[in-house]
């Protein structure tokens, strides 16, 4: 792996980053770094579809759940709009038996691991915090404390290694994901050491999408994330983040250099939180309308729509095709979340200890009873 | 094989024992391998099992904490060691936000079956930092089980069973009592062993109970003996589980003795005392002969070593609120 990027993309920022995929849609071939490192992807014309398919498939179940969101259905989204490049590409770049270990945005992530999408939204209707098994879905329990996963995430790569696990091209990896405002945690700092020093077979995936709710990049670093690596002795790659294929290529190199025994990658995806940072937010306070203006044209659908059209991968016809199985997946989706049961009350008790404990035991007999004192009557 | 040693020796066989009996346990935290421990609880546990079971790490608990997280999700059980109780904090956001809640969170898909090892307690002569009692930080956290042992055989049998525990446990040790020695069965099962979560009558008396864990266990015995020669003859119940506390073995005390003192080192203010002087005066109102009292450390940060003696409970100060209880 390298340090350093090359400087291709017109539309890079100072340092430049790995792009694969222009926002005019224009094919590059392959991308080498100033380490030498070369960058390509090799897709059949069926898996270039199957990625638009992704992408168009997580904005459009992005915009349901915004939706419901404002017709109350649900608490709170955080909306990846903007970053399904980021997302999709690496996810689609995990192995089946990679980890992920997410923060409460990557849904598109969440899709490409052929996750049910419903699965996170009890927890953003208020329903449970959650509840899933991260072993079994290979995608750790959304963390809402931010920079938090990325120990777990070093943790779980430090077993990998105790088990065994690497080594071999058919190891196993670990990919955090976090955003630029995550790096100032201590926390991520801590885990960059842990996985330098453990040489931890994992990605840490940070998505820059420029703001931490309001705060910018700047009130977050002085350098380019990606530098920060070289500090923890472990490579540090930027990434047009808005680009899935450069996305997929650097993530799936990063994955496979964890997994064949070879330490750590940091990868910052370059892109743009084209919304708020949740439906609680108004970043109309705190950006101008240009700077989103200017994120517009370097979107990562239109531009891999512009490039499938242009190398006649697709055509209007599959265009319209995938809007409409998105539409249907959506609303199917809007159906489910819309009947999702409030949890019944004692419930509430449930699970707040592996061996159990006579204390909840207690209160929850009191509750139970409590509440059966009223029968009859007409409290709730 | 009952054996006489140290606190600190039944820890260390009683670690051995669990990284013997289940590979997936494994010792971290700083200077446990090599030097074993400041404390020497780990001492050799590295030289026989390996640096990848006994895990010199970085000096960063919230990274030791928040690995272990990350390891227990792999399935592993961590034994994670905060050197001393005053240097947990940097830990605390990963010990109540996720150690203490990702079973909840996961609707009990994820088990985090981790043990936190905290020394605790003054009485040392130590600077600053490294006599403190932070237990009901952690007590007043739900998704955590605390307990704390007071003698050489709970020490060896209560760290096996909190390692085999799947709950997430903190451990706290009683530092200054680390060197008290006591009779030992090393081979003894544990499935025949005192319950984990059950507190003990360390010392039956009629007269009055008096409530300890950890450190204040000696000194409430000693005040007890003290008692006896005036003619006082007093329970002594060591908790050994701060959460949750074994509520009914005290209440049948108290019905019994009718007078109920809480030691500890930690500040009384909103301290474990202060809850079980709530739950005995609810449970136990028509027993009581007088308020239940506290003896505890002052609401003040730990103090220099050279008046610490000043500040921790000890046997005059027991003797004291007992002379109080039965004055009411």
């Amino acid at each position: 792996m390298a340090n350093g990027v090359s400087d291709v993309g017109a539309d890079a920022p100072a340092g430049g980053f790995v792009q694969l995929l222009t926002p005019d849609g224009e094919r590059i071939d392959s991308v080498t770094t100033a380490d030498g490192v070369t960058y390509s992807v090799d897709f059949t014309d069926d898996e270039y579809r199957g990625l638009y398919r992704d992408l168009v498939t997580v904005r459009r179940l992005d915009a349901e759940a915004t939706a419901l969101q404002r017709q109350g259905e649900l608490g709170i989204w955080a909306s990846l709009l903007g970053q399904e490049a980021a997302q999709v590409g690496s996810g689609r770049a995990l192995r089946p038996q990679d980890m992920a270990f997410p923060t409460y945005r990557e849904h598109g992530v969440l899709y490409t691991r052929s996750i049910d999408p419903i699965m996170p939204f009890g927890l953003f209707r208020g329903v449970d915090q959650g509840g899933w098994d991260a072993n079994e879905h290979r995608f750790n329990g959304y963390t809402i404390v931010i920079g938090s996963q990325t120990l777990h995430a070093t943790g779980y790569a430090m077993g990998v290694t105790m088990d065994g696990k690497t080594g071999t091209p058919d190891g196993e990896a670990v990919i955090a994901y976090f955003g630029d405002g995550a790096t100032s945690q201590g926390e991520v700092n801590e885990a960059f050491v842990w996985a330098g020093v453990f040489h931890a077979p994992m990605v840490f995936f940070c998505q820059n999408n420029q703001y931490a709710i309001s705060e910018p990049l700047e009130r977050q670093t002085r350098i380019p994330l990606y530098r920060r690596a070289a500090g923890f002795g472990f490579p540090g790659v930027r990434i047009d983040g808005n680009d899935v294929l450069a996305s997929f290529a650097v993530t799936r190199a990063a994955l496979d250099h964890a997994r064949n025994g070879q330490g750590p990658t940091l990868i910052e995806a370059y892109t743009y939180r084209m919304g708020a940072h949740t439906s609680s937010d108004d970043p109309t306070r705190y950006r101008i309308a240009s700077e989103v203006e200017s994120w517009k044209v370097k979107d990562p659908i239109s531009r891999f729509k512009a490039f499938l059209a242009k190398q006649q991968i697709g055509d209007d016809g599959f265009f319209a095709e995938v809007d409409e199985s998105a539409k249907v997946l959506a609303l199917d989706l809007r159906e489910r979340v819309l009947a999702m049961p409030d949890p019944a009350p004692v419930s509430m008790f449930d699970h707040a200890y592996p061996n159990g404990s006579p204390e909840v035991d207690a209160q929850r007999r009191q509750f139970t009873d409590y509440h059966a004192s009223f029968e009859g009557t007409d409290h709730r | 094989m009952s054996e006489i040693i140290t606190l600190g020796k039944a820890l260390n066989h009683g670690l051995r024992r669990t990284l013997e009996q289940n590979a997936k346990v494994i010792i971290m935290g700083e200077d446990v391998g090599k030097l074993g421990g400041v404390f020497r609880i780990t001492d050799g546990l590295q030289k026989d099992f390996g640096d990848d079971r006994v895990i010199d790490t970085p000096l960063a608990e919230a990274g030791i904490i928040g690995t272990a997280v990350g390891l227990a999700i792999r399935g592993y059980r961590p034994v994670c060691e905060i050197q001393f109780d005053g240097f947990v904090y940097p830990a605390y956001n990963q010990i109540v936000a996720q150690v203490a809640k990702m079973f909840y969170r996961s609707k009990g898909h994820v088990r985090l079956p981790i043990v936190i090892r905290i020394p605790f307690g003054g009485g040392i002569g130590a600077v600053e930092h490294h006599s403190e009692s932070p237990e009901a930080y952690f007590a007043h956290t739900p998704g955590l089980k605390v307990v704390t042992c007071s003698n050489p055989a709970d020490a060896y049998s209560m760290i096996q069973q909190a390692v085999n525990s799947d709950d997430p446990i903190v451990f706290f040790e009683p530092k200054r009592r680390y060197w008290e020695k006591g009779e030992v069965d090393l081979a003894a099962d544990l499935a025949g062993a005192y319950p984990l979560h059950a507190s003990r009558i360390a010392r039956a008396g009629t007269d009055a109970t008096l409530l300890a864990y950890g450190p204040m266990v000696r000194t409430a015995l000693d005040a007890a003996a003290a008692a006896a020669e005036d003619g006082r003859n007093l329970e002594v119940i060591d908790l050994r589980s701060l959460s949750p506390v074994d509520y009914d073995t005290i209440y049948a005390s108290v019905r019994r003795t009718g007078r109920a003192i809480v030691v500890h080192e930690a500040p009384g203010n909103i301290g474990l005392g202060a809850e079980l002087a709530a739950r005995i005066s609810e449970q136990c109102f028509y027993y009581l002969q007088a308020p239940v009292l506290r003896v505890t450390g002052y609401d003040i940060p730990y103090p220099a070593a050279r008046v610490e003696e000043e500040y921790l409970p000890d046997l005059d100060r027991v003797l004291d609120a007992v002379d109080r209880s039965f004055g009411w």
